[in-house]
C-alpha cells in the first residue's frame, strides 16, 4: 500500500505491507533507528512517538494508520546542536543511565507537559505509567519532568 | 592510609554526564541497529515443553519456504553445535552436564532450542520457524527443588543423581553453640526467581569481515572480553581472529553477563555461510531464554542468648540451577555465602548450599548476585529474633554489629572487613526518616483498629563487591582472574584516550572515567576519551559486573595515569634542563621547584614526544601509561535503608509511604551517578519484594513469558526516594571507593518485607511470601487468624 508520512520534518513516500507497523517501518525503511523496541505485548513504551502531536506507542500502530500523519520521534525533537527543554533537563537531572528507554520516556513527556504544564508528582507517575525503565527507578525521570515544566514556563 | 585525590578537581563533582548527548537525540548504536548487507536472519525454533524426548526433527517444511537459507538441528549442525560453557564448578565433583548450543537428545525447558533457521528476513525467519517439525515424546517435568531433589524423581540429566549439581559446606559449629543458645529462631524463606528485565532485548550480529581472518560478533553484552575467550575455547576459532563488540548495550543487571547458545550459533552459522547472521530477541523469547536469577529456598536458624547476644546461625539451601549450567550458574549462590553473617559478630557459622537441576530456564547472576539472597535471609531473621526476644530490632543490630572502633574485623565467615561506620550511616537515616514520629503513627493505628497499618523495616546491609581478588577466585574455583586494565596514551594534540577493560550499559564510565583521568592528570574532563567495549579497540579487560567497574578499574585508571606523569617526567626535565627530581606537577603542568615560571604543559609534551625531533636519549616518543590491576581484597559497601509501609489489612494491598537510605559506598568520583544507581537499585529489590516473580505451573510451562504477566515496577509502583551518603574510604582500594552498582538491589527487598511483617506482627503474621502482592499479603494475614483460631 502507497502512503504519504510526514517524519521529523521530511515528507517520506513508501510501499508497505498491510502487516508493517510503524516502528519496524521508521526503523527498517526510514533509517529512524532511535526509536527502539523492548517488548512484543505495547507494555514498555520505549517506541514511543508523536503522531499529530499525540504520543503513540508506534509498536501498536500500522504503518498504514499514519498515512497522512505527522510524525514525530526522538531524532527530530530539536535538531542539531539544540536542545528540547525536555531533553534539557533529563539530562541536567540524570534521567537516564543506558538510555533504552529515553527516547520513549521523552517523547511521553513531551505530550505529558503539552496536555497539563504543572502536573504533581502523582500526575507525572501515573502519566508515565506505560513507559518502563530498569535503570533509573524513575525518581530522577520525575524530577526531570518537573524540570522541564519549569523550563517550558509551566512551573506552579 | 589511602592516598587522596585531589577532589577539588573533577574527582567527587557531580559533573553532567558526556554520554546522555547522543541518547537523548537518538543517535545511538543498538546491536539491533546493525544492518549489514547480505545479513540473514536466525530464528530459533524452541521447545514447547519442559521435558521430552526428541523423537524426530523434519525441516523440511521450513526449507521449502520462500527466504529459507538453511535450517539446522543438532545432527545436522555436527561439529559446529558448540558448547555454551560454565567457568564455575565450584566443587571437584561438581556435576557439569554439555550444554550445546542446539540440543539433540531431549529438552529440559520451555524454550530450550532444538533447531535454528536462517532466512532474508526477520519475518521469513520467524515463518520458517513455526515450519519445522519436531516430534516430542513427553516426560514428566520436575519444577520443584523439594521434588527435585527427593529420591527417585526423574532426571534432568542421568549423571545428576537426585538432580543434585553439587554440595558445598562452609563452616560449623552450629551445634555447639545451639546448645548453649536461649533461643533459636528457624524459618524457611522462599526468594523467589527473578528476571533481569534490562530494557534493551538481546541482539547479535556476527560477520566474517573479509579482511583477513577475522570475525566480528556485536553482541548486546556486559562482558565483551570474558566472551572472546570462552567463545574461542568452545568454537575453536583462534581468539586473535575474533573481535567481540558491545555497542551501546541497553542495560544489563547481570542478565547479559552470559554467554549464550544465540552467540555460540550466530558465530558458527556466519563462519559456515560465509555471510553476516543477525538475530534479535523478542521480549517473550528473552522471558524464557535469558537467565534467571536468585530462585532459592533457605532454611535458617539463628541463635541468641536472651538478652540479644547473636551466638549463631546456619544456613540451609537448595539453590536452582534450572536445566543447565551457565557461565556463573554454580557459583552464583555461593557469592552469597560469605555475606549471611554480613555485618554481626558471632561465634559460629555453618553453610551448605545444594545446586539442584529442574526443568526450568537455567539461572545466573542478576543484580547482587547471591548477596541479595543472603542479605534478605538475615536482616529478615534479625528482625524475627527481634520479635521473639520483645526487642527493638535496630536496638539488636546495635548490640550485634561490628562497631566502627573494631575495623578491620574478621567475620565469622572469615572475611575482613577494611572498614566501616554502621553508627554514622545509621543515624543520619533515623534523622531523615523521623522514626519516632512513625512508631507513635504505628502505634496510634494498631490502639485504633484502623484497616491500614504501618510498619517499619529496617535493612541494615553489607556486600562485597569490587569482583575480585584472582587468588580468592582461584581458591573458589572460578576459571579465571579478577584484575582489570586501563591504558592512558596522550595524543599528539595533547588530548587523551583512556582505553579501559570495563564495559559499561548505562553506568556512565565514560563520565566517571575521564573525572579520574582529568584530576590526576590536570586535563579537561572534555578532552579524554575513553574507550571501552570493542575487544579491537581495548583489548584487555574483564567487563563489568559484580560493582567492580570503578573498584577495581578505578584503581587501574589511577595507576596509568600515575605513570603518564611518570613518563613525561624525563621529557619534561629535558626540555626545562633541570633533574627530574627538581620538577613537580600539579594541574597538568611540570614546573621547577622554586621557580614556576620554568614550566611545561603535558599537551606540549605530547607533541614533543609525538614530533620526537629533542628527546632524552633513551626515552622512546611516546607518552602512555599501562596498568593491569589485581585488587588487594573485596570492598565492603554498607548502608541503612528504612521503608515505612502501608499495609491495608483488609485487601491486603500494600504501599511505599517513605523510603529513606544512606549508603556508604567510600568516596565517590561522581555523586550524581551514585545516586542514580541507589535509585535504580532501590527499585529493582523494591521489584522483587513487591511485583516481580518468574512463574511456573507443574508441568514447567511458564506463566510469566511477556511483560503483561511479569511486573516491573512502572513510575506509579513507586515512590522518590530519601537518600544521602556517609564516606568512609575504603582503606584497600587506591581510591577509597567501594562499588554501587548492587547496593541498592541488595537492600531494599529485606526493608521492605520486614516493614510489611511489622505492620502485621499483632495479628501473628511472621513471614509473607515474595512478591507481596495483595493476594500473598492477604494470604498470610488469613493463615495468621486461621492459626490463632
Ligand atoms: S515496544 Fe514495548 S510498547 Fe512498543
Ligand atoms: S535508562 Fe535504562 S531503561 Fe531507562
Amino acid at each position: 500500500m502507497q502512503i504519504r508520512v510526514t517524519v521529523d520534518g521530511t515528507a517520506y513516500e513508501g510501499d508497505v505491507e498491510p502487516r508493517t507497523l510503524l516502528v519496524h517501518w521508521l526503523r527498517n525503511d526510514l533509517g529512524k533507528v532511535g526509536t527502539v523496541v523492548g517488548c512484543d505485548t505495547s507494555n514498555c513504551g520505549a517506541c514511543t512517538v508523536l503522531v499529530d502531536g499525540q504520543s503513540v506507542k508506534s509498536c501498536s500502530m500500522l504503518a498504514v494508520q499514519a498515512d497522512g500523519c505527522e510524525v514525530t520521534t526522538i531524532q527530530g525533537l530539536s535538531t542539531g546542536d539544540e536542545w528540547h527543554p525536555v531533553q534539557t533537563a533529563f539530562k541536567e537531572c540524570h534521567g537516564l543511565q543506558c538510555g533504552y528507554c529515553t527516547p520513549g520516556m521523552v517523547m511521553s513527556t513531551v505530550d505529558l507537559l503539552s496536555e497539563n504544564p504543572h502536573p504533581s508528582e502523582e500526575e507525572i507517575r501515573d502519566g508515565l505509567h506505560g513507559n518502563l525503565c530498569r535503570c533509573t527507578g524513575y525518581h530522577n525521570i520525575v524530577k526531570s519532568v518537573q524540570m522541564a515544566a519549569e523550563l517550558m514556563g509551566g512551573a506552579k | 592510609m589511602t592516598e587522596m585525590v585531589d577532589t577539588g578537581t573533577a574527582f567527587g563533582r557531580p559533573i553532567k554526564r558526556k554520554e546522555d548527548a547522543k541518547l537523548l537525540h537518538g543517535r545511538t548504536n543498538w546491536t539491533d541497529n546493525i544492518q549489514l548487507p547480505g545479513a540473514v536472519h536466525m530464528g530459533l525454533v524452541r521447545s514447547p515443553m519442559a521435558h521430552a524426548r526428541i523423537a524426530k526433527v523434519d525441516l523440511s517444511g521450513a526449507l521449502a519456504m520462500p527466504g529459507v537459507v538453511a535450517a539446522y538441528d543438532a545432527a545436522s549442525l555436527g561439529d559446529l553445535n558448540a558448547n555454551v560453557l560454565c567457568v564455575w564448578p565450584v566443587t571437584d565433583d561438581t556435576v557439569m552436564p554439555p550444554f550445546p548450543a542446539l540440543t539433540g537428545d531431549k529438552v529440559r525447558h520451555v524454550g530450550d532450542v532444538v533447531a535454528v533457521v536462517l532466512a532474508t528476513s526477520p519475518e521469513a525467519a520467524e515463518d520458517a520457524v513455526a515450519a519445522v517439525d519436531v516430534d516430542y515424546e513427553p516426560l514428566p517435568a520436575i519444577v520443584n527443588m523439594i521434588d527435585a531433589v527427593s529420591p527417585g524423581s526423574t532426571l534432568v540429566h542421568d549423571d545428576a543423581a537426585n538432580n543434585t549439581c553439587y554440595v558445598y559446606d562452609l563452616g560449623g559449629g552450629w551445634d555447639e553453640v545451639a546448645a548453649k543458645a536461649d533461643v533459636i529462631v528457624k524459618r524457611r524463606f522462599v526468594n523467589q526467581r527473578i528476571v533481569a528485565a534490562f530494557m534493551e532485548p538481546r541482539a547479535v550480529v556476527a560477520a566474517p569481515m573479509g579482511m583477513s581472518d577475522e570475525i566480528t560478533l556485536w553482541s548486546s553484552t556486559q562482558i565483551p572480553h570474558v566472551l572472546r575467550v570462552v567463545l574461542s575455547l568452545s568454537t575453536g576459532i583462534p581468539e586473535q581472529n575474533l573481535r567481540i563488540v558491545a555497542p551501546d548495550v541497553g542495560g544489563g543487571f547481570g542478565g547479559k553477563l552470559q554467554m549464550y547458545r544465540e552467540e555460540v550459533l550466530a558465530l558458527q552459522l556466519a563462519r559456515k555461510l560465509g555471510r553476516p547472521v543477525k538475530w534479535n530477541e523478542t521480549r517473550s523469547e528473552d522471558l524464557v531464554a535469558s537467565h534467571h536469577g536468585r530462585d532459592q529456598i533457605q532454611d535458617l536458624e539463628l541463635a541468641a542468648t536472651k538478652d540479644g547476644k547473636l551466638l549463631g546461625f546456619k544456613v540451609d539451601l537448595l539453590a536452582n540451577m534450572g536445566a543447565y549450567l551457565q557461565i556463573i550458574t554454580p557459583g552464583t549462590p555461593l557469592l552469597g555465602m560469605f555475606m549471611f553473617p554480613a555485618i554481626y559478630k558471632m561465634d559460629a557459622y555453618q553453610f551448605r548450599c545444594t545446586g539442584v537441576f529442574t526443568n526450568t530456564t537455567p539461572t545466573d547472576a542478576i543484580r547482587g548476585a547471591g548477596r541479595p539472597e543472603a542479605t534478605f535471609a538475615v536482616e529478615r531473621m534479625i528482625d524475627e529474633l527481634a520479635a521473639e526476644l520483645g526487642m527493638d530490632p535496630m536496638e539488636l543490630r546495635t548490640r550485634n554489629w561490628i562497631q566502627h572502633h573494631e575495623f578491620p574485623y574478621t567475620t565469622v565467615a572469615g572475611l575482613t572487613y577494611d572498614t566501616g561506620n554502621y553508627e554514622a550511616a545509621t543515624a543520619r537515616a533515623l534523622e531523615l526518616f523521623g522514626m519516632d514520629e512513625l512508631r507513635a503513627e504505628q502505634k496510634a493505628r494498631r490502639e485504633s483498629g484502623d484497616p491500614v497499618q504501618l510498619g517499619i523495616g529496617i535493612s541494615t546491609f553489607t556486600e562485597m563487591c569490587g569482583l575480585a581478588p584472582s587468588r580468592t577466585l582461584g581458591a573458589l574455583k572460578y576459571a579465571a582472574g579478577g584484575w582489570e586494565h586501563c591504558t592512558i596514551r596522550l595524543l599528539p594534540s595533547g588530548k587523551v584516550e583512556l582505553v579501559t577493560g570495563t564495559s559499561p550499559h548505562g553506568q556512565g564510565h565514560e563520565t566517571a572515567w575521564s573525572q579520574i583521568a582529568s584530576s590526576i592528570l590536570g586535563i579537561p574532563v572534555e578532552d579524554i576519551d575513553v574507550i571501552h567495549s570493542d575487544t579491537g579497540r581495548a583489548p584487555y579487560g574483564m567487563d563489568t559486573y559484580g560493582s567492580r567497574s570503578l573498584a577495581v578499574g578505578g584503581q587501574a585508571i589511577k595507576k596509568a595515569a600515575d605513570r603518564v606523569i611518570e613518563n613525561a617526567r624525563p621529557i619534561a626535565a629535558h626540555q626545562l634542563e633541570c633533574s627530574a627530581d627538581d620538577l613537580e606537577f600539579r594541574e597538568g603542568t611540570f614546573s621547577v621547584k622554586g621557580d614556576p615560571e620554568k614550566s611545561v604543559t603535558l599537551g606540549a609534551l605530547a607533541w614533543a614526544a609525538f614530533s620526537a625531533h629533542n628527546l632524552p636519549d633513551g626515552v622512546e616518543p611516546m607518552i602512555e601509561g599501562v596498568a593491569t590491576v589485581d585488587p588487594e581484597d573485596f570492598s565492603y559497601p554498607h548502608g541503612t535503608h528504612l521503608a515505612a509501609m502501608e499495609v491495608d489489612t483488609e485487601t491486603g494491598k500494600v504501599r511505599v509511604r517513605k523510603y529513606v537510605c544512606v549508603d556508604d559506598v567510600g568516596n565517590q568520583v561522581n555523586p550524581m551517578i551514585v545516586e542514580g544507581q541507589v535509585h535504580g537499585g532501590v527499585a529493582m529489590g523494591i521489584g522483587q519484594a513487591l511485583y516481580e516473580g518468574v512463574e511456573y505451573d507443574e508441568d514447567g510451562n511458564i506463566l510469566t513469558a511477556s511483560l503483561a504477566d511479569y511486573l516491573i515496577p512502572s513510575a506509579a509502583d513507586l515512590p522518590s526516594f530519601i537518600t544521602d551518603r556517609t564516606v568512609t574510604p575504603s582503606t584497600t582500594h587506591s581510591l577509597g571507593t567501594k562499588g554501587v552498582g548492587e547496593a541498592g538491589a541488595i537492600a531494599s527487598t529485606p526493608a521492605i518485607v520486614n516493614g510489611i511483617v511489622d505492620a502485621l506482627r499483632h495479628l501473628g503474621v511472621n513471614d509473607v511470601l515474595m512478591p507481596a502482592s495483595p493476594q500473598n499479603v492477604w494470604r498470610a494475614i488469613k493463615a495468621a487468624k486461621g492459626g490463632a483460631a
